[in-house]
Protein backbone atom coordinates (compact mmCIF):
# COMPACT_ATOMS: atom_id res chain seq x y z
CA UNK A 1 0.00 0.00 0.00
CA UNK A 2 1.15 3.30 -0.49
CA UNK A 3 1.21 6.75 1.39
CA UNK A 4 0.09 4.54 4.59
CA UNK A 5 0.74 7.23 6.51
CA UNK A 6 -1.70 8.92 5.49
CA UNK A 7 -4.35 6.75 4.20
CA UNK A 8 -4.27 4.45 7.82
CA UNK A 9 -4.59 7.54 9.97
CA UNK A 10 -7.51 8.72 7.91
CA UNK A 11 -9.18 5.49 8.12
CA UNK A 12 -8.63 4.91 11.64
CA UNK A 13 -10.42 8.53 12.13
CA UNK A 14 -13.48 7.65 9.68
CA UNK A 15 -14.19 4.48 11.86
CA UNK A 16 -13.44 5.94 15.63
CA UNK A 17 -16.29 9.02 13.81
CA UNK A 18 -18.30 6.56 12.11
CA UNK A 19 -18.49 4.34 15.56
CA UNK A 20 -18.71 8.00 18.11
CA UNK A 21 -22.40 6.75 19.29
CA UNK A 22 -20.24 3.71 20.76
CA UNK A 23 -17.76 4.62 22.57
CA UNK A 24 -19.50 7.97 23.83
CA UNK A 25 -21.95 5.94 24.92
CA UNK A 26 -19.98 3.69 26.48
CA UNK A 27 -17.70 6.13 28.72
CA UNK A 28 -21.35 7.87 29.87
CA UNK A 29 -23.85 6.67 32.21
CA UNK A 30 -27.07 5.75 30.59
CA UNK A 31 -30.26 7.71 31.83
CA UNK A 32 -33.03 5.67 32.78
CA UNK A 33 -35.58 5.09 29.77
CA UNK A 34 -38.28 8.17 30.99
CA UNK A 35 -41.12 7.40 32.74
CA UNK A 36 -43.07 10.83 33.49
CA UNK A 37 -45.25 11.04 36.09
CA UNK A 38 -49.35 10.59 35.84
CA UNK A 39 -51.38 13.31 37.07
CA UNK A 40 -51.10 13.37 41.19
CA UNK A 41 -54.56 14.30 41.71
CA UNK A 42 -55.25 10.69 40.45
CA UNK A 43 -57.12 11.81 36.96
CA UNK A 44 -57.97 9.51 34.02
CA UNK A 45 -59.04 11.33 31.83
CA UNK A 46 -57.21 14.19 29.19
CA UNK A 47 -58.53 15.68 26.39
CA UNK A 48 -57.38 13.18 23.99
CA UNK A 49 -56.52 9.10 24.58
CA UNK A 50 -53.18 8.66 25.75
CA UNK A 51 -51.54 7.64 23.20
CA UNK A 52 -52.67 9.82 20.63
CA UNK A 53 -51.56 12.57 23.51
CA UNK A 54 -47.99 10.95 23.02
CA UNK A 55 -47.76 11.05 19.49
CA UNK A 56 -49.63 14.13 18.87
CA UNK A 57 -49.46 16.87 22.14
CA UNK A 58 -47.49 19.02 20.41
CA UNK A 59 -49.22 19.58 16.94
CA UNK A 60 -51.99 19.98 19.36
CA UNK A 61 -50.25 22.28 21.39
CA UNK A 62 -49.58 24.40 18.65
CA UNK A 63 -53.34 24.58 17.46
CA UNK A 64 -54.62 25.85 20.34
CA UNK A 65 -51.63 28.60 20.39
CA UNK A 66 -52.42 29.40 17.41
CA UNK A 67 -56.52 29.30 17.62
CA UNK A 68 -56.19 31.33 21.15
CA UNK A 69 -53.32 33.94 20.33
CA UNK A 70 -54.31 34.50 16.45
CA UNK A 71 -57.24 34.04 16.16
CA UNK A 72 -59.05 34.75 19.25
CA UNK A 73 -60.67 31.17 20.10
CA UNK A 74 -60.88 30.87 23.75
CA UNK A 75 -63.66 28.25 23.69
CA UNK A 76 -63.62 25.96 26.03
CA UNK A 77 -63.26 22.00 24.96
CA UNK A 78 -65.82 19.77 26.63
CA UNK A 79 -64.15 15.74 27.08
CA UNK A 80 -66.21 13.05 28.70
CA UNK A 81 -68.73 15.86 30.76
CA UNK A 82 -65.07 17.81 31.89
CA UNK A 83 -64.45 21.13 30.52
CA UNK A 84 -60.78 22.49 29.31
CA UNK A 85 -60.33 25.83 28.91
CA UNK A 86 -57.54 26.16 25.79
CA UNK A 87 -54.27 26.60 27.25
CA UNK A 88 -50.81 25.21 28.63
CA UNK A 89 -51.46 26.54 32.39
CA UNK A 90 -55.13 26.25 31.96
CA UNK A 91 -55.98 22.66 30.73
CA UNK A 92 -52.68 20.75 31.00
CA UNK A 93 -50.43 21.91 34.00
CA UNK A 94 -54.22 21.53 36.28
CA UNK A 95 -53.50 17.58 36.32
CA UNK A 96 -49.93 17.45 35.54
CA UNK A 97 -48.95 19.88 37.73
CA UNK A 98 -45.09 19.34 37.64
CA UNK A 99 -43.05 20.57 34.47
CA UNK A 100 -40.18 18.81 35.69
CA UNK A 101 -41.92 15.37 36.94
CA UNK A 102 -44.09 15.39 33.54
CA UNK A 103 -42.81 17.48 30.19
CA UNK A 104 -38.88 17.31 30.93
CA UNK A 105 -38.80 13.38 31.57
CA UNK A 106 -39.02 12.30 28.14
CA UNK A 107 -38.23 16.02 26.60
CA UNK A 108 -34.47 15.79 28.16
CA UNK A 109 -33.80 12.17 27.06
CA UNK A 110 -34.45 12.80 23.70
CA UNK A 111 -33.09 16.42 23.59
CA UNK A 112 -36.52 18.35 22.78
CA UNK A 113 -36.74 21.81 23.75
CA UNK A 114 -39.81 23.08 23.20
CA UNK A 115 -40.41 26.89 23.43
CA UNK A 116 -43.46 26.49 25.68
CA UNK A 117 -40.84 28.17 28.30
CA UNK A 118 -40.11 30.75 26.47
CA UNK A 119 -43.57 32.72 27.18
CA UNK A 120 -45.29 30.03 29.67
CA UNK A 121 -44.66 29.79 33.72
CA UNK A 122 -43.91 26.38 35.04
CA UNK A 123 -46.83 25.90 38.19
CA UNK A 124 -43.38 26.58 40.85
CA UNK A 125 -42.10 29.57 38.90
CA UNK A 126 -46.33 31.09 38.81
CA UNK A 127 -46.27 30.14 42.67
CA UNK A 128 -43.28 32.54 43.55
CA UNK A 129 -44.46 34.95 40.91
CA UNK A 130 -47.61 35.05 43.45
CA UNK A 131 -45.45 34.95 46.43
CA UNK A 132 -43.21 38.14 45.27
CA UNK A 133 -46.28 39.92 44.16
CA UNK B 1 -35.88 4.92 -18.33
CA UNK B 2 -32.87 4.95 -16.18
CA UNK B 3 -34.64 7.39 -13.65
CA UNK B 4 -37.99 5.67 -14.08
CA UNK B 5 -35.95 2.34 -12.67
CA UNK B 6 -34.56 4.10 -9.69
CA UNK B 7 -37.95 5.12 -8.93
CA UNK B 8 -38.99 1.27 -9.04
CA UNK B 9 -36.84 -0.11 -7.23
CA UNK B 10 -37.09 2.46 -4.22
CA UNK B 11 -40.68 1.78 -4.26
CA UNK B 12 -40.01 -1.66 -4.57
CA UNK B 13 -37.95 -0.70 -1.14
CA UNK B 14 -40.46 0.84 0.56
CA UNK B 15 -42.76 -2.06 0.09
CA UNK B 16 -40.63 -4.74 0.97
CA UNK B 17 -40.25 -2.33 4.80
CA UNK B 18 -43.68 -1.50 4.70
CA UNK B 19 -45.33 -4.92 4.56
CA UNK B 20 -42.20 -6.76 6.10
CA UNK B 21 -42.17 -4.86 9.32
CA UNK B 22 -46.04 -5.81 9.79
CA UNK B 23 -45.19 -9.43 10.14
CA UNK B 24 -44.77 -10.32 13.54
CA UNK B 25 -41.36 -11.19 15.02
CA UNK B 26 -39.83 -9.15 11.36
CA UNK B 27 -39.30 -5.82 13.19
CA UNK B 28 -36.16 -7.35 14.75
CA UNK B 29 -34.90 -8.46 11.28
CA UNK B 30 -36.01 -4.39 10.09
CA UNK B 31 -34.94 -2.72 13.52
CA UNK B 32 -32.31 -4.62 14.69
CA UNK B 33 -30.13 -7.12 12.44
CA UNK B 34 -31.04 -5.17 9.46
CA UNK B 35 -29.09 -2.28 10.64
CA UNK B 36 -25.93 -4.02 12.22
CA UNK B 37 -25.39 -6.15 9.00
CA UNK B 38 -25.94 -2.61 6.85
CA UNK B 39 -23.32 -1.09 9.29
CA UNK B 40 -20.75 -4.32 9.24
CA UNK B 41 -21.09 -4.00 5.25
CA UNK B 42 -20.56 0.33 5.43
CA UNK B 43 -17.43 -0.14 7.36
CA UNK B 44 -15.84 -3.41 6.17
CA UNK B 45 -16.90 -2.10 2.62
CA UNK B 46 -15.69 1.66 2.56
CA UNK B 47 -11.71 0.39 4.85
CA UNK B 48 -11.58 -2.62 1.36
CA UNK B 49 -12.52 0.31 -0.95
CA UNK B 50 -9.89 2.82 0.45
CA UNK B 51 -7.21 0.05 1.37
CA UNK B 52 -7.73 -0.91 -2.62
CA UNK B 53 -7.31 2.53 -3.61
CA UNK B 54 -4.17 2.63 -1.81
CA UNK B 55 -2.77 -0.61 -2.98
CA UNK B 56 -3.16 1.07 -6.94
CA UNK B 57 -0.08 2.95 -7.64
CA UNK B 58 0.06 6.48 -8.91
CA UNK B 59 2.32 5.98 -12.90
CA UNK B 60 2.79 9.50 -13.12
CA UNK B 61 2.73 13.28 -11.39
CA UNK B 62 -0.43 13.98 -12.20
CA UNK B 63 -2.14 16.78 -10.40
CA UNK B 64 -4.84 19.16 -11.89
CA UNK B 65 -2.42 22.44 -12.08
CA UNK B 66 -5.13 25.33 -12.93
CA UNK B 67 -2.47 27.88 -11.97
CA UNK B 68 0.94 29.26 -12.53
CA UNK B 69 3.68 26.73 -10.72
CA UNK B 70 6.41 27.49 -8.86
CA UNK B 71 8.91 28.68 -11.18
CA UNK B 72 11.71 31.52 -11.42
CA UNK B 73 11.03 34.14 -8.41
CA UNK B 74 10.12 37.22 -10.23
CA UNK B 75 7.22 34.74 -12.19
CA UNK B 76 4.19 34.85 -9.19
CA UNK B 77 3.45 31.62 -7.85
CA UNK B 78 -0.50 30.48 -7.80
CA UNK B 79 -0.36 28.69 -4.41
CA UNK B 80 -3.38 26.89 -4.14
CA UNK B 81 -3.75 25.85 -8.17
CA UNK B 82 -0.17 24.76 -8.31
CA UNK B 83 0.46 23.71 -4.31
CA UNK B 84 4.08 23.32 -4.12
CA UNK B 85 4.52 22.53 -0.23
CA UNK B 86 2.68 19.81 1.47
CA UNK B 87 0.76 23.13 3.58
CA UNK B 88 -0.11 23.89 0.13
CA UNK B 89 -1.94 20.65 -0.74
CA UNK B 90 -3.64 20.36 2.40
CA UNK B 91 -5.26 23.99 1.99
CA UNK B 92 -6.18 22.88 -1.51
CA UNK B 93 -7.70 20.02 -0.01
CA UNK B 94 -9.19 21.71 2.45
CA UNK B 95 -11.31 24.07 0.66
CA UNK B 96 -12.40 21.62 -2.38
CA UNK B 97 -13.73 19.34 0.50
CA UNK B 98 -15.29 22.10 2.37
CA UNK B 99 -16.15 24.99 -0.39
CA UNK B 100 -16.33 22.29 -3.52
CA UNK B 101 -13.83 24.91 -5.38
CA UNK B 102 -13.92 22.29 -8.07
CA UNK B 103 -17.61 22.37 -9.03
CA UNK B 104 -17.14 26.23 -8.44
CA UNK B 105 -15.52 25.87 -12.26
CA UNK B 106 -18.35 24.66 -13.72
CA UNK B 107 -18.91 26.20 -17.08
CA UNK B 108 -21.60 25.32 -19.14
CA UNK B 109 -21.11 24.77 -23.46
CA UNK B 110 -24.07 26.25 -26.25
CA UNK B 111 -23.42 25.47 -29.67
CA UNK B 112 -24.58 28.81 -31.47
CA UNK B 113 -25.38 29.35 -35.31
CA UNK B 114 -22.14 29.59 -37.06
CA UNK B 115 -21.30 26.62 -35.97
CA UNK B 116 -19.56 28.59 -33.04
CA UNK B 117 -19.45 27.05 -29.19
CA UNK B 118 -19.42 28.95 -26.05
CA UNK B 119 -18.32 28.68 -22.43
CA UNK B 120 -19.73 30.37 -19.83
CA UNK B 121 -19.62 30.19 -16.05
CA UNK B 122 -22.20 28.17 -14.56
CA UNK B 123 -22.82 27.82 -10.68
CA UNK B 124 -25.90 25.90 -10.52
CA UNK B 125 -24.36 22.98 -10.01
CA UNK B 126 -22.08 24.31 -6.98
CA UNK B 127 -25.12 25.89 -5.87
CA UNK B 128 -27.12 22.60 -5.72
CA UNK B 129 -24.34 20.31 -4.28
CA UNK B 130 -23.80 22.86 -1.30
CA UNK B 131 -27.23 22.83 -0.54
CA UNK B 132 -27.23 19.04 -0.54
CA UNK B 133 -24.07 18.18 1.28
CA UNK B 134 -24.67 20.58 4.09
CA UNK B 135 -28.10 19.94 4.68
CA UNK B 136 -27.41 16.31 5.00
CA UNK B 137 -24.64 16.27 7.49
CA UNK B 138 -26.41 18.61 9.38
CA UNK B 139 -29.76 15.98 9.41
CA UNK B 140 -26.60 13.12 10.25
CA UNK B 141 -25.14 15.12 12.84
CA UNK B 142 -28.80 15.96 14.30
CA UNK B 143 -29.97 12.39 14.59
CA UNK B 144 -26.76 11.90 16.83
CA UNK B 145 -29.37 13.12 19.66
CA UNK B 146 -31.34 9.49 18.98
CA UNK B 147 -28.10 7.66 19.80
CA UNK B 148 -26.13 9.73 22.83
CA UNK B 149 -27.20 9.65 26.26
CA UNK B 150 -27.20 11.96 27.81
CA UNK B 151 -27.25 14.12 24.66
CA UNK B 152 -24.09 16.48 24.07
CA UNK B 153 -24.80 20.53 24.64
CA UNK B 154 -23.60 21.37 20.80
CA UNK B 155 -26.19 18.99 19.23
CA UNK B 156 -28.72 20.42 21.23
CA UNK B 157 -27.34 24.01 20.04
CA UNK B 158 -27.13 22.77 16.01
CA UNK B 159 -30.56 21.94 16.17
CA UNK B 160 -31.69 24.94 18.30
CA UNK B 161 -29.96 27.12 15.08
CA UNK B 162 -31.59 24.70 12.42
CA UNK B 163 -35.10 25.15 13.69
CA UNK B 164 -34.42 28.87 13.94
CA UNK B 165 -37.73 30.25 12.55
CA UNK B 166 -39.69 27.70 15.02
CA UNK B 167 -42.60 27.21 12.41
CA UNK B 168 -44.96 24.95 13.48
CA UNK B 169 -44.62 22.10 16.07
CA UNK B 170 -42.54 19.97 16.14
CA UNK B 171 -40.20 22.79 14.52
CA UNK B 172 -39.27 22.43 10.85
CA UNK B 173 -35.57 22.10 10.38
CA UNK B 174 -34.14 24.22 7.48
CA UNK B 175 -32.28 21.47 6.52
CA UNK B 176 -35.03 19.09 5.98
CA UNK B 177 -36.28 21.95 3.41
CA UNK B 178 -32.65 21.81 2.14
CA UNK B 179 -32.37 18.14 1.88
CA UNK B 180 -34.85 17.57 -0.21
CA UNK B 181 -34.37 20.94 -2.47
CA UNK B 182 -31.10 19.75 -3.02
CA UNK B 183 -31.96 15.95 -3.99
CA UNK B 184 -34.98 17.42 -6.11
CA UNK B 185 -32.58 20.11 -7.43
CA UNK B 186 -29.45 17.84 -8.56
CA UNK B 187 -32.33 15.32 -9.93
CA UNK B 188 -33.53 17.90 -12.09
CA UNK B 189 -30.23 19.00 -13.17
CA UNK B 190 -29.53 15.59 -14.12
CA UNK B 191 -32.61 16.28 -16.73
CA UNK B 192 -32.67 19.31 -17.85
CA UNK B 193 -29.30 19.71 -18.85
CA UNK B 194 -28.94 17.73 -22.28
CA UNK B 195 -25.21 16.77 -22.09
CA UNK B 196 -25.59 15.52 -18.26
CA UNK B 197 -28.57 13.68 -19.26
CA UNK B 198 -26.47 11.71 -21.88
CA UNK B 199 -24.12 10.69 -19.56
CA UNK B 200 -26.23 10.01 -16.77
CA UNK B 201 -26.41 6.06 -15.80
CA UNK B 202 -29.14 4.69 -13.12
CA UNK B 203 -25.96 4.42 -10.61
CA UNK B 204 -26.34 8.33 -10.63
CA UNK B 205 -30.58 8.60 -9.97
CA UNK B 206 -30.81 5.92 -7.94
CA UNK B 207 -28.81 7.27 -4.55
CA UNK B 208 -30.78 10.69 -5.22
CA UNK B 209 -33.80 8.91 -5.08
CA UNK B 210 -33.00 7.14 -2.66
CA UNK B 211 -32.10 9.85 -0.23
CA UNK B 212 -34.81 11.92 -1.20
CA UNK B 213 -37.19 9.28 0.06
CA UNK B 214 -35.41 8.85 3.15
CA UNK B 215 -35.53 12.60 3.54
CA UNK B 216 -39.35 11.95 3.11
CA UNK B 217 -39.84 8.92 5.02
CA UNK B 218 -38.57 10.91 8.07
CA UNK B 219 -40.36 14.39 7.31
CA UNK B 220 -43.63 12.30 7.01
CA UNK B 221 -42.64 10.65 10.28
CA UNK B 222 -41.73 13.80 12.32
CA UNK B 223 -44.32 16.01 11.29
CA UNK B 224 -47.26 13.97 9.91
CA UNK B 225 -47.41 10.34 9.92
CA UNK B 226 -47.33 10.82 14.21
CA UNK B 227 -49.36 7.46 15.03
CA UNK B 228 -47.10 4.99 16.95
CA UNK B 229 -44.08 7.33 16.55
CA UNK B 230 -43.21 7.59 19.82
CA UNK B 231 -39.79 9.34 19.82
CA UNK B 232 -38.78 7.46 23.67
CA UNK B 233 -39.57 4.17 22.30
CA UNK B 234 -37.04 4.99 19.45
CA UNK B 235 -34.29 6.45 21.39
CA UNK B 236 -34.69 3.42 23.41
CA UNK B 237 -33.77 1.13 20.26
CA UNK B 238 -31.34 3.80 18.91
CA UNK B 239 -29.50 3.79 22.12
CA UNK B 240 -29.80 -0.26 22.48
CA UNK B 241 -28.62 -0.50 18.96
CA UNK B 242 -25.32 1.35 19.64
CA UNK B 243 -24.51 0.00 23.63
CA UNK B 244 -25.34 -3.85 21.45
CA UNK B 245 -28.69 -4.21 23.84
CA UNK B 246 -31.39 -3.40 21.60
CA UNK B 247 -34.98 -3.81 22.82
CA UNK B 248 -38.05 -3.05 21.11
CA UNK B 249 -40.42 -1.47 23.77
CA UNK B 250 -44.30 -0.97 21.95
CA UNK B 251 -45.20 -1.14 18.54
CA UNK B 252 -43.56 1.47 16.21
CA UNK B 253 -45.02 2.30 13.35
CA UNK B 254 -44.35 1.39 9.60
CA UNK B 255 -43.12 4.54 8.56
CA UNK B 256 -40.01 4.55 11.37
CA UNK B 257 -38.94 1.00 9.49
CA UNK B 258 -39.18 2.21 5.70
CA UNK B 259 -36.53 5.56 6.81
CA UNK B 260 -34.67 2.76 8.63
CA UNK B 261 -34.86 0.33 6.02
CA UNK B 262 -33.80 3.03 3.20
CA UNK B 263 -31.16 3.58 5.69
CA UNK B 264 -29.86 0.38 5.72
CA UNK B 265 -30.14 0.18 1.86
CA UNK B 266 -28.18 4.01 1.48
CA UNK B 267 -25.32 2.30 4.22
CA UNK B 268 -24.73 -0.88 2.24
CA UNK B 269 -25.06 0.18 -1.11
CA UNK B 270 -22.41 3.69 -0.32
CA UNK B 271 -19.19 1.73 -0.15
CA UNK B 272 -20.10 -0.07 -3.65
CA UNK B 273 -21.39 3.32 -5.18
CA UNK B 274 -20.58 7.01 -6.61
CA UNK B 275 -20.89 7.72 -3.30
CA UNK B 276 -17.44 6.45 -2.44
CA UNK B 277 -16.37 10.24 -3.85
CA UNK B 278 -16.84 10.68 0.73
CA UNK B 279 -13.38 9.25 0.55
CA UNK B 280 -12.57 9.31 -3.15
CA UNK B 281 -12.22 13.00 -2.68
CA UNK B 282 -9.02 12.78 0.12
CA UNK B 283 -7.40 9.88 -2.28
CA UNK B 284 -7.92 11.83 -5.68
CA UNK B 285 -4.52 12.34 -6.83
CA UNK B 286 -5.05 14.81 -9.42
CA UNK B 287 -5.49 16.53 -6.15
CA UNK B 288 -3.98 15.27 -3.11
CA UNK B 289 -0.73 15.49 -5.33
CA UNK B 290 1.72 18.46 -5.04
CA UNK B 291 2.60 20.58 -8.22
CA UNK B 292 6.90 20.10 -8.25
CA UNK B 293 7.42 17.81 -11.45
CA UNK B 294 10.40 20.40 -12.09
CA UNK B 295 11.93 19.79 -8.44
CA UNK B 296 11.07 16.39 -7.78
CA UNK B 297 11.41 13.38 -9.94
CA UNK B 298 8.41 11.22 -9.81
CA UNK B 299 9.18 7.16 -10.06
CA UNK B 300 6.86 4.97 -11.24
CA UNK B 301 6.41 2.65 -8.60
CA UNK B 302 5.11 -0.46 -10.94
CA UNK B 303 8.35 0.04 -12.63
CA UNK B 304 10.16 -3.24 -13.14
CA UNK B 305 13.65 -2.85 -11.14
CA UNK B 306 16.24 -2.92 -13.50
CA UNK B 307 19.89 -3.15 -12.02
CA UNK B 308 22.40 -1.16 -14.59
CA UNK B 309 24.66 -3.59 -16.23
CA UNK B 310 27.85 -2.03 -17.83
CA UNK B 311 29.95 -3.70 -20.75
CA UNK B 312 32.94 -4.45 -17.67
CA UNK B 313 30.38 -6.10 -15.64
CA UNK B 314 28.98 -8.18 -19.02
CA UNK B 315 32.64 -9.25 -19.87
CA UNK B 316 33.55 -10.13 -16.63
CA UNK B 317 30.50 -12.45 -16.51
CA UNK B 318 31.03 -14.29 -19.53
CA UNK B 319 34.85 -13.64 -20.19
CA UNK B 320 35.74 -17.72 -21.04
CA UNK B 321 32.80 -18.14 -22.92
CA UNK B 322 33.43 -14.83 -25.09
CA UNK B 323 37.34 -16.06 -24.90
CA UNK B 324 36.72 -19.69 -26.06
CA UNK B 325 34.78 -18.32 -29.10
CA UNK B 326 37.28 -16.41 -30.44
CA UNK B 327 35.40 -12.72 -29.48
CA UNK B 328 38.13 -10.19 -28.78
CA UNK B 329 37.78 -8.94 -24.89
CA UNK B 330 39.01 -6.15 -23.44
CA UNK B 331 40.53 -7.61 -20.34
CA UNK B 332 42.20 -10.72 -20.89
CA UNK B 333 41.33 -13.78 -18.92
CA UNK B 334 43.42 -13.72 -15.67
CA UNK B 335 46.86 -15.81 -16.56
CA UNK B 336 46.09 -17.28 -12.64
CA UNK B 337 43.28 -19.55 -13.85
CA UNK B 338 45.51 -21.48 -16.22
CA UNK B 339 48.76 -21.80 -14.12
CA UNK B 340 46.15 -23.45 -11.45
CA UNK B 341 44.66 -25.63 -14.23
CA UNK B 342 48.73 -26.85 -14.80
CA UNK B 343 48.73 -27.64 -11.49
CA UNK B 344 46.29 -29.80 -11.80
Amino acid sequence: MYNKRFIIPGLVIFVLFVTFPLWFNAFSTASPVPKPELPPGGEKECVAPASEMRDRHMVLLNEWRDGVLRDGERDVITVGGKQYRKGLQMACMQCHTSKEKFCDTCHDYTSVKPFCWDCHLTPEEAALKKETH
Amino acid sequence: MKYAFSFLAVIALILIAWLGSQIPGMPYLFGIALPYLAMMIFLGGFVYRVVQWGKSPVPFSIQTTCGQGKSLDFIKHDRLEAPDTTAEVVARMFLEIVTFRSLFRNTKSELHDGPKITYESSKWLWLFAIIFHYSFLMVVIRHMRLFLDPVPFWIAWLEFGDGLFQVGAPTWYMTDIGLLAGCVLLFSRRLITRHVRFISLVNDYFPLVLIFAIAVTGILMRYFLRTEIDIVNIKQLAVGLVTFSPVIGTEIGAIFYIHLFLVCVLLAYFPFSKLMHFAGVFMSPTRNMKNNTRAVRHVNPWNPKIIPHSYGGYEDEFREFMVDSGIPVEKELPPKKDEEKDEE
